[in-house]
């Protein structure tokens, strides 16, 4: 019998070595999967038994966290409650987490592999130390400028966003959406109650949730003009060339007559392409698009950061806020050739053309910068748990160079001019030469015109101080023109936030 | 097999002299050695637990250890003057298993209980407490048969008797009323016999007898097994009337427990016997038939699951959850997905003793307990928790390797096969390499009757090593007066082949 026996034990050492190999898949392969599932409660006490480490921005804290003694130690809290909401995002306990909170997440946990030799510390003092902490480039005058003035806008808009950047670096100076909302309901620690508070937000008609600024896109109207005059300018126009005008402008084949916003605006023949963008003349632009054809205004756009679909705001090296990308949409027939009517729209930013309000922004600031768009982005350090190890500091970084500098400052005049002479006069600031673009975006149907400004100040010094955009949405007559002095509102906070330089 | 130390240096003749030489050491004070260092080892952890889980180290936590020690010494001493050339390895093993059981169910205890109670935690109370109590009444069982047993041979008188309590054993939470005989309320296994909140689970008990019954029945009848059969496709299969009473025993256990709904329990026995019958017979064609019963009988369950329903509708569910974790997460999949998530969470190293929660488990403290262990001790602890387990395995096929007579040969084996798969069984459903069926964990899962069901295991065990490894010539009878002749000498070689254990 003891053959059989031998075997029998073969047989056991088998099975013992499937039950040790499987242990090695659950325990060494799939490991971080279990450990991070969403199933997984384990992680979550875990993750609440350390302190989450600050998110602040200039010295103000906008996301701390206070200990509660209760199973989830630690409560995250809102200090400056909806001001910051879109910037930072939010961290609940079973929702979803968005935002910077998200993509700095294991950071600020205290879990990024950056932070290890804390842990290692920890072990041998007993000691539980708090995550690392977030400085964002974000100035909170700016910021809480841009928040007041679009909610007390004048025109009584309830929707819309603003993105003001510095143009020589990327860095976000202020980002609001609006409307917002309070993310401390959604960190409460009673599921059920932050579960009714972000249904009740999910559900609310004007969509608070949504991140205008960065996640939305919108028909850019006459701002996009600044995109159809760099087009020209990269093909042998120059500001002082006259292209052809008139009250009115119907495409070669059929579709809808094109005229101007008033009588009054390029009547002429023909008018100077900077006069052209300082009055928003679109029968000019209409008809200068369908010459440049669409091939060269997609392809302008696109230099400028049109249909970017990798774009987000965080680090600089790592992840962040996802940016929806900005369209162009459709210019061609069928058949694959310019379909004008169509050209002639997207020149002056109707049609399908759509953009996000940071987009705007970017613009403004490429033009500010000499051509040169840097990397928006809206961590500016990550500081260790002691708050003086620095574990990253932004280096900025150029993300491309839609145009020559020579053509740069030409567009900066033209939109100087705008600001000065034209239709931007509400952004005008002292000592600052401002330029910028208004828009106004016909929304089809029966809504009302949704208002736009793009703009950007530079010090006496010639040195960008900040690029802006300003978006109302259905904001209805003179909505360009409170954007633009809402954006003249915020360069000044950023301006008194720099103190005056 | 591997040598044992101190049989190494000494070189490897044949004959009988060799086995008279080894067998002439008892190493009694190895055990001694081996036992201690397991105690320090349990004792280790015990501290480990209290420091993570309550942030000090009580100055009684040695209270618990300290009696279980007391215990497992004084079955030393019981097995150093009524079985002193039994293997040195089995009790140490055994007894840092149970040890470590006893010390983790207690610190479940502690983790469950506010800091209020935790001082109510006396010695006894408790899952942890209840276990330490069961593991001294479980050790002296084994003690009290290592008395009344001298001679394993003295078993096989009993094997009618045995198989008939067996029977009534297994029968009888059947026929009682759900009342008394389910205990589990998330489960619907009957396995229990409940009678004023005292339970036993008999077919941890029903097991060894049955084991007992196979062992003696087939000794008497293997010539006639393995020489007078019939051929039948190149297979050659036994006469009905040879095997008749085994099969009846074996479909009377089989269908009772798929009425009990417990196909683990029929899955170890069926194994069991399949083996038991190998061993015998040293036919590979049974365990070829076996293999295919079982896949058989698997595939049936599972299809019968499907339509009908009824008894094997939870071995329906069963597969379905194995199949996919993550198919009904809050629902019948919750305590596996929890469990392999307790598993993955523990990583490699493990969260250490007292650190994790492995009370997000339901039943860690029964099925699950592997999980919960393995969560704190991590793929490295539980690793050599497999190699004890296998020490104690291979221990026991060695005895049934060494030991002359065939009862004892096929007892052991079969002893020692049956607590493999009925590890490979619940490790490998708790860890998801094959459908989750309820077993406990031998010497870890808390319950009385599994514990001392174990050890009386352990006690055969080791007076069947005992009888192997003890000198031929030495003063004990051959064959104590009153044992039934039983099989002649052997007849199929086992005696002649050299034993070198």
């Amino acid at each position: 019998m003891n053959a059989p026996l031998r075997r029998v034990g073969v047989v056991v050492m088998v099975l013992f070595g499937l039950l040790f190999v499987n242990l090695n898949y659950v325990q060494a392969y799939k490991a971080d999967e279990y450990r991070n599932s969403d199933y997984n409660g384990r992680v979550q006490v875990a993750e609440y038994e350390r302190k989450r480490g600050i998110i602040e921005a200039g010295g103000t804290p906008l996301a701390t966290s206070k200990e509660t003694g209760g199973k989830l130690n630690f409560l995250r809290t809102y200090p400056k409650g909806e001001v910051y909401a879109h910037a930072l995002g939010y961290k609940p306990v079973n929702l979803a987490d968005t935002g910077i909170e998200k993509s700095e997440n294991d950071f600020l946990a205290g879990t990024s592999d950056q932070l290890f030799g804390d842990r290692v510390r920890d072990i041998f003092t007993g000691n539980q130390t708090a995550g690392g902490n977030i400085l964002l480039t974000l100035s909170p005058r700016a910021q809480e400028t841009a928040f007041r003035e679009l909610a007390d806008n004048r025109n009584g808009v309830t929707k819309g966003a603003a993105v003001a950047l510095d143009p020589t670096t990327g860095a976000i100076q202020a980002l609001v959406s609006m409307p917002s909302f309070d993310p401390n309901p959604l960190v409460d620690h009673d599921t059920e109650n932050a579960q009714a508070a972000y249904d009740r937000l999910d559900a609310a008609k004007d969509g608070p949730l949504k991140n205008r600024a960065l996640s939305e896109t919108f028909p850019p109207g006459s701002t996009f003009k600044v995109i159809t005059s760099a087009a020209a300018l990269e093909n042998g126009y120059d500001p002082e060339t006259r292209i052809p005008a008139g009250p009115s402008y119907l495409a070669p084949t059929a579709g809808q007559e094109i005229r101007n916003a008033v009588p009054s605006i390029c009547p002429q023949a023909q008018v100077t392409l900077t006069t052209a963008l300082t009055d928003s003349c679109n029968t000019g632009f209409a008809q200068l698009g369908v010459k440049l054809g669409a091939d060269k205004l997609k392809d302008e756009a696109r230099q400028f950061g049109f249909e970017d679909d990798d774009l987000a705001a965080g680090r600089l090296n790592g992840p962040g806020q996802k940016v929806a990308a900005s369209r162009t949409g459709g210019m061609v027939t069928p058949a694959g050739n310019d379909d004008p009517p169509l050209v002639a729209q997207s020149s002056i930013g109707q049609n399908d053309v759509r953009m996000t309000p940071l987009q705007g922004a970017l613009i403004a600031a490429t033009v500010a910068n000499d051509g040169r768009q840097m990397r928006p982005y809206l961590v500016q350090q990550q500081l260790g748990p002691d708050r003086t190890t620095d574990y990253y500091t932004a280096a900025p970084r150029e993300l491309r160079e839609p145009v020559s500098a020579d053509v740069a400052r030409q567009l900066q005049d033209m939109m100087v001019s705008v600001v000065q002479n034209g239709t931007g006069t509400n952004a005008r600031i002292n000592g600052y030469r401002v330029g910028g673009k208004t828009g106004t975006a016909e929304t089809g149907g029966n809504s009302t015109d949704h208002g736009w400004f793009i703009g950007f100040a530079i010090n006496s010094a010639g040195k960008p101080i900040s690029a802006v955009c300003v978006f109302l949405e259905a904001a209805g007559p003179g909505g360009s023109a409170e954007a633009a002095r809402i954006s003249q509102q915020i360069m000044r906070a950023v301006i008194a936030d720099r103190g005056g330089r | 097999m591997t040598a044992p130390p101190g049989s190494a240096s000494t070189p490897a003749p044949t004959g009988e002299l060799p086995r008279v030489r080894f067998a002439a050491r008892s190493r009694r004070n190895a055990e001694l050695a081996l036992l201690l260092l397991a105690m320090v080892v349990v004792a280790a952890y015990a501290a480990t637990a209290e420091a993570n889980l309550l942030d000090t180290v009580t100055f009684d936590f040695w209270v618990p250890i300290a009696s279980i020690t007391a215990v497992f010494l004084a079955i030393h001493v019981v097995v150093r003057f009524l079985a002193p050339y039994a293997d040195p390895v089995l009790v140490p093993a055994v007894a840092l298993v149970n040890g470590l059981g006893v010390a983790f169910l207690r610190r479940l205890d502690l983790g469950r209980a506010t800091p209020d109670e935790r001082a109510d935690l006396t010695m006894f109370s408790g899952t942890g407490g209840r276990q330490l109590a069961w593991t001294l009444i479980s050790v002296a069982l084994a003690a009290g048969l290592l008395v009344l047993i001298r001679d394993h041979r003295a078993i096989s008188r009993y094997a009618y008797t045995l198989v008939l309590a067996g029977i009534v054993l297994v029968i009888t939470p059947a026929l009682l009323p759900a009342k008394y005989s389910q205990v589990n309320p998330q489960s619907d296994a009957k396995l229990w016999i409940s009678v004023g909140g005292f339970t036993i689970q008999p077919g941890e008990f029903a097991k060894l007898a049955l084991l007992v019954f196979f062992a003696y029945y087939l000794v008497r009848k293997r010539e006639v097994l393995s020489l007078a059969s019939r051929r039948f496709l190149g297979i050659d299969f036994p006469r009905g009337r040879d095997l008749g009473p085994v099969i009846v025993v074996w479909l009377i256990s089989l269908a009772v427990l798929v009425f009990q709904k417990d196909l683990g329990t029929s899955l170890l026995y069926f194994g069991m016997f399949v083996v038991t019958l190998y061993i015998a017979t040293e036919r590979v064609s049974w365990l070829i038939i076996g293999l295919l019963l079982f896949f058989g009988g698997a595939v049936l369950a599972w299809y019968l699951g499907s339509t009908v329903g009824g008894p094997f509708a939870s071995f329906y569910t069963r597969v379905d959850i194995w199949l996919d974790p993550y198919g009904d997460p809050y629902g019948t999949g919750w305590q596996t997905l929890q469990g392999l998530l307790g598993l993955g969470t523990g990583g490699l190293f493990g969260t250490g003793p007292g650190a994790g929660q492995p009370t997000e488990i339901p039943e860690v403290h029964t099925d699950f307990v592997f999980a919960g262990l393995g969560e704190e001790i991590g793929l490295f602890g539980l690793s050599a928790l497999l190699v004890i387990y296998l020490l104690i395995i291979e221990r026991g096929l060695r005895a049934a390797l060494a030991v002359r007579d065939s009862f004892g040969k096929l007892l052991a084996g079969g002893l020692s096969f049956t607590v493999c798969l009925q590890l490979f069984v619940i490790i490998g459903g708790v860890s998801g390499l094959i459908p989750l069926t309820g077993q406990t964990t031998p010497f870890l899962s808390a319950g009385g009757s599994s514990l001392m069901a174990n050890w009386l295991l352990v006690a055969a065990l080791l007076r069947i090593s005992d009888a192997a490894r003890r000198p031929v010539d030495s003063t004990s009878p051959a064959r104590p007066s009153g044992v039934p002749a039983g099989p002649p000498a052997q007849l199929h070689g086992a005696t002649t082949e050299v034993i070198r254990p």
